[in-house]
């Protein structure tokens, strides 16, 4: 089956959300599509899924044109689309989401036992390790997106939407999806992936369409073009490379954060043990792992969000262990959390109460015990200019914004609190390539100022890229300290595994220099 | 008090507990139809006390029991119009339109009351609905008294629930319906009309509930009282969530409901040595009880959440 997008235009308001878009999909092919966040991607599926109309353009399967108004047509026609947040209804059975929608008269009773059988088959033939019995909810989310999966191809799908598809995937389900994609293209299907994640892009898929502002701004073959060109339209520009320079030689070094013999409770009876290293300022420190090898309990610990079983925490020489969150910040450290919808932000508050959540209570936000608005509302502008976030007002909710503009509040917020150490946890997490720059050249800046940043990354590349120096946690233990610029990929993954343990740099290089001059 | 007990008939207790539960299960199940796509049934108390004064009325003027069950329907159709286009049209919170029709109703029923039969000492009356037996089944002992000694509306409540049942377990529509109220939004991208299922359920809300109110006032009885409807659509509210949102946990609840409710009855009228209130109390006491050692309820997940439909998003 041949898919033909002409000249699909779609405005909200003033916003253009896609302008003049035209594509193909040919019989068997992965067409990626790329952009940033708010590029146009998400609208222009939902225009070939049914779930929005366009103002203008048309659709065209096989050479015929079609109309497709509701999803209910696109399934008709032979599209299925896997959403980013998938359609499934939890406390139904797998089975049940399945067949949902496909009945086709009015009194049409169903048997629930031959349909679980004829749906066991399915997965049989597709080699898919499913229950139909089992309730929806209680899968992990890599299988729920192949219930997702299998219910488009149920429906009768040739043209497979995956929406970023990725993004709530582990590394071992992201390598199981691409096996899955590679087997439904050979069986003739068409894909359309849409991703901001260039790696997955270049490794999946056969043709490239590259959207920005809602235009194409290129198509080309995946094995004629490369990451840098791909950056190129996407952003509009190339990357700027990031300037970690820094002359050490006349800046006075000190610890700013000490762990010392650290021990964690952490949640299901795993634990952090005996984890002993030192921040100093104008440093970055990133702390490589697997996720769930004890990061969450460290930074948790530290900031005061869970209780230290033994040893100790210094903030700038003076004992903080199991003093309170507030304490602690008022010590010197800010906090980039992992999760931002659940810790870094109040959702359904506008950005100037988000923007003084931790200073409210102090000049020039409140006098006495009453807040000064305008004040906040001031302060609240300047962080979305400085801080380039996209809002339509500082008084919009939290949750209108998308992902990457949110990160830039929280970043925002946090780095504003003048902090000695500033803990970032994954924060580029979900963040598409322009807004991953800014961030990085954000955190940069404060390690130039002086400040110690502890980073912590699952993504190697961005541990690697920032850091001066490398915590690797494995288990709940430390298994490496190591230079940011020596270490390889292959190491660290030693480490990460537990398989090497190498603690050559548990001092700055500098103070390292230092002492052997002396 | 165990003398008290031990001396009560058990075949007319059952019957009373039947006759007492039917409102109950017409009520919940016909709140079900609306649970079950996510939308809240707390109006149930306004439709109930709509529909009792619409059967009287209709009965009262007609002369037919059946004109008088049809004008309940009517009623209950007319109020949950109103339900349907705030809730489910708008998205305005239910328990805030609820509580406006249950002023509304309030305000109607006993204005027309008076308006229509006074308030005169003499009390109006119809002729109320009478029980038919059904041949050789009535003739089981204990069972053919308790069950097949119905009026017309009795036999089609339990019919109801079953037919309910089947509709929601075994019937491709059914899971559709089950979907809009586990997740509208995966419904809707499945190609079902949300908001019409929602607003349709809501109607056969209004359907049921009024046949109710239409029970109370010309099956149990023969007369209308102003707020005649007496919390019983609130207790049927309280009994579709303890009852966990499905047909059979309703139809046990409003079973032990009534049996509790008979049982006070009896022990009131048998001159029991416990003071009146707590004799009251026992209902629900006892419901209480037995639906919360029963399990938490689970309510669908899509409950409450208002589905604006696609060209709002």
């Amino acid at each position: 089956m041949k898919l033909e997008v002409n000249g699909i235009s779609k405005s909200y308001g003033n916003v253009k959300a896609n302008q003049k878009i035209s594509f193909q999909l040919n019989q068997g092919e992965v067409l990626a599509v790329l952009g940033e966040n708010g590029a146009g991607k998400t609208t222009l599926m939902r225009i070939i899924y049914g779930l929005e109309v366009a103002d203008e353009g048309s659709i065209s399967i096989d050479g015929k044109q079609v109309q497709i108004n509701s999803p209910k047509d696109s399934i008709k026609l032979g599209i299925g689309m896997v959403h980013q947040h998938f359609m499934l209804a939890e406390n139904l059975t797998v089975a049940e989401n399945m067949i949902l929608g496909t009945r086709e008269k009015l009194t049409e009773l169903i048997n629930m036992k031959k349909v679980n059988e004829h749906i066991k088959e399915i997965f049989a033939e597709y080699h898919m390790p499913l229950d139909p019995e089992q309730v929806v909810g209680s899968l992990p989310v890599g299988l729920q997106q192949r219930v997702e999966i299998m219910k488009a191809l149920y429906k009768g799908a040739q043209i497979l939407v995956l929406d970023e598809p990725t993004a709530v995937l582990t590394p071992m389900e992201i390598r199981e999806l691409f096996q899955i994609i590679k087997e439904l293209t050979k069986n003739g299907k068409s894909v359309i992936f849409i991703s901001h994640k260039l790696d997955e892009v270049m490794e999946v898929s056969d043709r490239i369409l590259v959207l920005r502002q809602g235009k194409v701004v290129g198509e080309v073959k995946t094995k004629d073009t490369t990451k840098t060109e791909l950056i190129k339209m996407m952003i509009g520009r190339e990357l700027r490379a990031l300037n970690k320079g820094l002359e050490f030689g006349s800046l006075n070094r000190k610890v700013l954060l000490s762990v010392d013999k650290l021990c964690v409770k952490g949640s299901g009876g795993k634990c952090i043990r005996d984890v002993s290293f030192q921040l100093w300022n104008y440093e970055i420190l990133g702390i490589a792992g697997v996720d769930g090898n004890g990061q969450t309990e460290l930074v948790e610990a530290i900031t005061g969000l869970r209780k230290v079983e033994s040893g100790d925490i210094f903030i700038n020489n003076q004992k903080s262990t199991n003093f309170s969150v507030r304490k602690i910040r008022k010590m010197g450290i800010a906090h980039i959390p992992e999760d931002r919808r659940a810790r870094g932000l109040i959702l359904t508050q506008d950005l100037v109460n988000n923007y003084i959540l931790e200073n409210h209570d102090s000049f020039p936000f409140s006098k006495g015990k009453v807040l000064r608005k305008k004040a906040a509302i001031e302060y609240a502008q300047r962080l979305n200019q400085d801080y380039q976030v996209i809002a339509d007002s500082v008084f919009v909710k939290a949750e209108t914004l998308s992902g990457g503009n949110q990160q830039k509040v929280v970043v925002a917020r946090e780095i504003e609190q003048q902090p000695d150490i500033l803990i970032a946890v994954k924060p580029t997490r979900g963040v598409d390539v322009g807004a991953i720059e800014y961030i990085h050249s954000c955190i940069l800046n404060e390690r130039s100022k002086g400040k110690g940043i502890l980073l912590v990354s699952s993504e190697l590349d961005e541990i690697m890229a920032l850091s001066d120096r490398i915590l690797v946690m494995y288990n709940g233990e430390i298994t490496g300290c190591v230079w940011a610029d020596e270490v390889t990929e292959e190491d660290l993954g030693a480490m990460m595994t537990g398989v090497k343990k190498d603690f050559s740099a548990i001092r700055p290089k500098e103070i390292f220099k230092h002492e052997t001059v002396i | 008090m165990l003398d008290t007990l031990m001396s009560i008939d058990l075949t007319s207790l059952m019957q009373s507990t039947i006759r007492l539960a039917v409102p109950f299960i017409l009520a919940a199940i016909g709140g079900l139809f609306s649970d079950t796509a996510g939308i809240s049934s707390i109006e149930l108390e306004a439709v109930i006390l709509i529909g009792a004064f619409a059967a009287f009325a209709g009965a009262y003027y007609s002369g037919s029991l059946y004109v008088g069950l049809l004008c309940a329907v009517i009623a209950g159709i007319l109020l949950n119009t109103i339900y349907a286009y705030m809730v489910v049209g708008t998205g305005a919170s239910a328990p805030l339109v609820a509580t406006t029709l249950m002023l509304l109703a309030i305000g109607l029923t006993n204005f027309f009351n008076r308006a229509l039969f006074g308030v005169s000492i003499e009390v109006v009356r119809v002729k109320s609905m009478q029980a038919i037996s059904i041949p050789l089944l009535h003739n089981i002992p204990f069972f053919g008294k308790v069950l097949f000694e119905q009026n017309i509306l009795g036999y089609f409540t339990f019919l109801l629930v079953l037919a309910q049942w089947f509709f929601l377990k075994k019937t491709a529509l059914g899971l559709e319906w089950r979907a809009v109220g586990e997740n509208p939004v995966a419904a809707d991208t499945a190609g079902i009309p949300v908001r019409r299922y929602r607003a349709i359920g809501v109607l056969l809300t209004g359907i049921f509930a009024a046949l109710a109110g239409a029970y109370l006032s010309i099956a149990a009885s023969n007369i209308f009282i102003e707020k005649m409807s007496a919390e019983k659509g609130y207790a049927a509210f309280a009994i579709i969530i303890l009852g966990k949102y499905t047909p059979g946990g309703a139809l046990l609840g409003c079973l032990l409901y009534g049996f509790a409710d008979a049982l006070q009855l009896n022990l009131q009228a048998m001159g029991a040595d416990v003071p009146n209130q707590f004799l009251l109390m026992l209902p629900y006491v006892f419901t209480l009880i037995v639906l919360f050692v029963s399990g938490k309820g689970r309510r669908p997940s899509g409950h409450g959440k208002f589905f604006a439909g696609r060209s709002h998003r």
